[in-house]
C-alpha cells in the first residue's frame, strides 16, 4: 500500500526543496516514488503544495480529499486550509509560523485566531513545532525547512536512510553545517 | 542508471538520447523546464525564441535542413504556433520534428484549459501521449522515429501532472543520428496551391492510412487484459489515476499514440469487455470517435469536461464512493492568492494609475503584472492572451471615443511579452492612430515563468552574452514620437505620477517604459540585501495609505503598522506615498 505525504506552505519557504530531498532518499531506500508539485505562481506568495507518494508500486501522483497519511504544513493557516486532505487518523506536522496573506495584510480578510487550538481539538495526531525559533537559534532562519525535514523523517520512521548526504547534495556548501545541525534538531524533537 | 526526474526533465533526456540537434521554445507553465534542461546538453543547439510561432518555424527549418528538432510550448502557445503547424503538416519533415504541447487541465497557471489533442485531427499531425516520466523519455524517441518514418511532424501532448510529477527513469545512451542530407524539393517544401493540393491528397491517401495502420499495431497502444467485465480506454495521466483505483482488476486499453486513433484496437477491446468506460481529461476526444464507430461506451456522462481527473473522481463516478469522514474545522480560512512581491518594480506605476481609477480602463496582459488587477491596486479591466494588453486596448479605446466615455485606455505589457507579440500591436496602435497609452514594464527578465532570458536581457538561454534589443529605440522606430515616450524609474513615485499625467493628456499613441529589474533576480537581491524601510511609530498616524500599495512586507497588527524588514528590499514606494513622512529607509547598496 502506498503512503501519501502532502507538504504545503507559502512560496519561498523551501517546501519544494524538502520534497526533493525526501523523494531522493525514498528512492534510494528502494521505494517506487512519485512526486507532484503545483507551483504556478507560488513565487509571488501564493500557497505551494507538493505531493509525495511512495510504496512498492505507485501509479497516480496525486493526493485528494481524505487521502494524505501525513500532512506537513510549514505555516499554520495553510495547515487549516489543507486539513480536509488528511486521512481520518492521519498525522499533521505543523510549523507554528504565521504568515499573513495579502488580503489579510490589506485588511480585506482576517487571519483566523486559534488555529492551533482548533487543530489540536479536532485532529487525532498533531505534532507542532516552532521551526523558526530553532532555526534562529542556529543563526540561519532559512534553515526552518530542514528542521521540518528532521521532524518528518522521525514521524515517518525513516531514520535509517542517509539523509545527510541528500541535504549536502541539494544545498550549497557554505550552508551545509548549519543545515545538518537543523536536521539534527528536527529529528531529535 | 536510474534517476528521479520530472516529466519535463525526462523529455529533455529523451531528446538528448534521440540525437536531437535543435530545440526552441517560448517559456510557459508547465512546459518551461523542458528547454531549460535541454540547454544543459552541449550537443543540442537551444534557444528561447521570441514566441511559439517563431520557435516552431525555427524547428521546421532545422528539420527540413536535416536535423532532429524539438519545439516546446504551453497549450495556449500552440494557438500562436498554429499557423506554421497546419502547413508544416503538409510538407512533412527531413530530420524528425517533435512539437510538445503542455496542457493545463485544472488551469493551475493558465487562462484557459483548452484540450490540444483536438489540434491533431485538425492539423492532421500524428500525436503521442505519455503518462509518466519514463514514458516521456521513451516516447520522445518513438516520436522522432515516427516523424521520420511517416514524414510528419509529431505532436507530443503532456499535461501539468505529467510535466511536474517526478518518477523513476532509466537512462540510455545518446544515439548520434547526425544531420541528414538536404535535397532541394520544391514540391515538398514550397507550399503554393499546386504543390499543396498534391500534398493534401498524398496525406489523405497515403500518409494517414499508413499512420492509422501504425496506430493499430503501435507498441504505444497497449491492451492490458485482466477481468473483462469492465474495460477502460484511457490515456495520459488519466491512465495512472485509473490504475491507482482498479489496479489489475479491470482491463485497459492505454492509448499512447492518439492520432490517428487505433480503430481496430478499439473494436477488438470493446467486443471483449462487458462494459466500456472512457477516462480522459477535458474534451471527449476519444469518446466521440468511439461512439461514432457505433460502439456503446460511458464517458462524459459521468466525468466532467472541466478540470483534472484524479483517483477520487474516478471512484465517485464509477463506484459511487463518497468520502465519508473528514476533519471539519470551525475556522474561516482566509485566502492566499499570489501577489506582487515586496520590492516588485511594477507596484509604483499601478499605484500612481489607481489615483485616476475613475478616468482609466486598464487592458492588461499575461505576466506578473496581471496581479496588478488584484486588490488593493485593482488595476485591470481585461486579460485575454499574450499581446492583447496593447491590442485589446486599441479596440477598447475606439469604442470609448464613439461612446464619449472620456476614459483613457492604459495597456500593460512586460518586456518579454512585448517581444513576443506586443511589438506588432504597437505598430497597429501607431498605424491606426490609437489614442491609448502603452506601458511597457521592462524588468529585464521573463519573470512569471521563473526568470528566463529574453531578447532584452543581453543573455542567451545558456547564459552566454547575446545582443540586447533596446526597447526604447524599437518604440521610436515603430513611429511613436519622441515627445510621447517616457522612460522612467518605477521606484520613483514622482516619475510615475508625471508619466501617468502626461499619458492621460496625450492625444496620440503614448508609451511609458518603466526600467527596474525584477526584485527576485539574484544579482538584484544581492545588491539590495541591506536596504530596508522601517515605520517610525512616533510619526505614524495609522492612515493606512501604505497598506493600499499592496506590499506583502507591510502589515497592521493590533493597530500598529509594521514592516517585515527581511522581506523589504528598500524600494521606498511606501515611504514616498506616506503623507506623514513616517517611513524611513536604511542601509546601503552592496556594490
Amino acid at each position: 500500500m502506498a503512503k501519501s505525504l502532502l507538504l504545503v506552505g507559502v512560496g519561498g519557504q523551501g517546501t519544494i526543496l524538502v520534497s526533493k530531498i525526501l523523494s531522493e532518499g525514498l528512492l534510494e531506500e528502494g521505494y517506487d516514488v512519485k512526486m507532484s508539485e503545483i507551483h504556478g505562481m507560488a513565487q509571488r506568495g501564493g500557497s505551494v503544495t507538493t505531493q509525495i507518494r511512495f510504496g512498492d508500486k505507485v501509479y497516480s501522483p496525486t493526493i485528494n480529499l481524505g487521502e494524505a497519511d501525513v500532512l506537513v504544513s510549514f505555516e499554520k493557516l495553510e495547515a487549516a486550509r489543507y486539513v480536509p486532505l488528511l486521512k481520518k487518523g492521519g498525522t499533521l506536522i505543523v510549523n507554528e509560523e504565521e504568515m499573513w496573506p495579502l488580503p489579510v495584510l490589506a485588511g480585506f480578510e482576517k487571519y483566523p485566531e486559534g488555529i492551533m487550538e482548533e487543530l489540536k481539538n479536532k485532529l487525532d495526531n498533531v505534532m507542532s513545532i516552532n521551526a523558526r525559533t530553532i532555526a534562529e537559534e542556529l543563526g540561519e532562519p532559512r534553515s526552518q525547512n530542514i528542521v521540518m525535514l528532521g521532524l518528518i523523517v522521525k514521524a515517518l520512521g525513516l531514520e535509517a536512510i542517509d539523509w545527510k548526504s541528500k541535504i549536502k547534495k541539494f544545498l550549497p556548501e557554505r550552508v551545509h553545517e548549519v543545515n545538518l545541525k537543523a536536521f539534527e534538531r528536527g529529528i531529535s524533537l | 542508471m536510474k534517476k528521479l526526474l520530472t516529466g519535463n526533465e525526462a523529455i529533455a533526456r529523451g531528446a538528448y538520447e534521440a540525437g536531437c540537434l535543435v530545440a526552441a521554445a517560448y517559456p510557459g507553465t508547465p512546459s518551461t523546464e523542458i528547454l531549460e534542461n535541454i540547454s544543459q546538453y552541449e550537443e543540442i543547439y537551444s534557444e528561447w525564441s521570441t514566441n511559439e510561432k517563431v520557435a516552431l518555424e525555427v524547428g521546421a527549418g532545422a528539420s527540413i535542413a536535416g536535423a532532429r528538432s524539438l519545439v516546446a510550448m504551453k497549450h495556449v502557445g500552440l494557438n500562436v504556433a498554429a499557423d506554421p503547424l497546419f502547413t508544416i503538416a503538409y510538407e512533412g519533415v527531413n530530420g524528425g520534428l517533435v512539437v510538445i504541447t503542455a496542457d493545463e487541465p485544472g488551469m493551475h497557471s493558465s487562462q484557459n484549459e483548452q484540450d490540444n489533442r483536438l489540434f491533431a485531427p485538425h492539423a492532421k499531425v500524428a500525436m503521442v501521449e505519455p503518462s509518466d516520466s519514463q514514458e516521456c523519455k521513451d516516447f520522445i524517441k518513438h516520436a522522432f522515429e515516427i516523424s521520420e518514418t511517416y514524414d510528419t511532424p509529431v505532436l507530443f501532448k503532456v499535461t501539468t501532472r505529467v510535466c511536474h510529477s517526478k518518477g523513476v527513469v532509466e537512462f540510455g545512451e545518446r544515439n548520434e543520428v547526425g544531420i541528414k542530407e538536404y535535397v532541394k524539393d520544391p514540391k515538398k517544401y514550397i507550399m503554393v496551391p499546386a504543390n499543396s493540393k498534391a500534398k493534401h491528397i498524398e496525406m489523405e491517401t497515403d500518409r494517414i492510412p499508413r499512420l492509422r495502420e501504425y496506430s493499430n499495431n503501435s507498441p504505444l497502444n497497449k491492451i492490458e487484459w485482466n477481468d473483462r467485465k469492465i474495460g477502460i480506454i484511457t490515456s495520459g495521466a488519466s491512465y495512472l489515476h485509473a490504475k491507482e483505483v482498479f489496479g489489475d482488476t479491470v482491463s485497459y486499453l492505454k492509448v499512447g499514440f492518439s492520432w490517428p486513433l487505433p480503430d481496430k484496437l478499439f473494436r477488438e477491446f470493446a467486443d471483449a469487455v462487458d462494459k466500456l468506460y472512457i477516462i480522459e481529461e477535458n474534451e471527449p476526444y476519444m469518446e466521440q470517435y468511439i461512439k461514432a464507430m457505433g460502439i456503446d461506451c460511458i464517458g462524459k456522462e459521468i466525468f466532467s469536461v472541466c478540470g483534472e481527473i484524479n483517483p477520487q473522481i474516478i471512484r465517485k463516478a464509477m463506484l459511487g464512493e463518497e468520502i465519508e469522514e473528514l476533519y471539519n474545522l470551525e475556522l474561516e480560512v482566509s485566502s492566499r492568492p499570489p501577489a506582487l512581491c515586496a520590492g516588485c518594480p511594477h507596484r509604483g506605476i499601478f499605484y500612481a494609475l489607481s489615483k485616476h481609477k475613475n478616468k482609466v480602463v486598464v487592458t492588461s496582459d499575461i505576466g506578473c503584472y496581471t496581479l496588478g488587477a488584484m486588490p488593493p491596486l485593482g488595476m485591470g479591466d481585461t486579460v485575454i492572451c499574450m499581446g492583447a494588453g496593447i491590442t485589446a486596448g486599441i479596440g477598447f479605446d475606439k469604442v470609448n471615443q464613439m461612446a464619449d466615455r472620456n476614459k483613457k485606455v492604459f495597456g500593460f505589457v512586460g518586456d518579454s511579452t512585448f517581444f513576443h507579440s506586443g511589438m506588432t500591436g504597437l505598430v497597429n496602435a501607431v498605424y491606426n492612430k490609437s489614442n491609448m497609452v502603452v506601458v511597457i514594464l521592462d524588468n529585464r527578465i521573463t519573470a512569471m515563468t521563473g526568470h528566463q532570458e529574453n531578447p532584452g536581457t543581453g543573455k542567451s538561454i545558456s547564459g552566454v552574452e547575446a545582443p540586447q534589443i533596446d526597447i526604447e529605440n524599437l518604440v521610436k522606430a515603430i513611429g511613436v514620437k519622441e515627445e510621447n515616450i517616457r522612460v522612467i524609474d518605477p521606484y520613483d513615485m514622482d516619475s510615475n505620477a508625471n508619466a501617468v499625467k502626461d499619458g492621460l493628456e496625450a492625444t496620440e499613441p503614448f508609451v511609458i517604459i518603466t526600467k527596474q529589474p525584477c526584485a527576485l533576480i539574484k544579482d538584484v537581491q544581492r545588491r539590495r540585501a541591506n536596504l530596508y524601510c522601517q515605520v517610525n511609530q512616533e510619526k505614524c498616524r495609522k492612515c493606512k495609505t501604505c497598506l493600499r500599495i499592496g506590499c506583502p512586507a507591510i502589515s497592521m497588527k493590533d493597530n500598529v503598522v509594521s514592516m517585515d524588514t527581511s522581506m523589504c528590499n528598500g524600494c521606498t514606494v511606501c515611504l514616498q506615498v506616506c503623507p506623514f513622512n513616517a517611513i524611513e529607509s536604511f542601509g546601503e547598496e552592496v556594490m
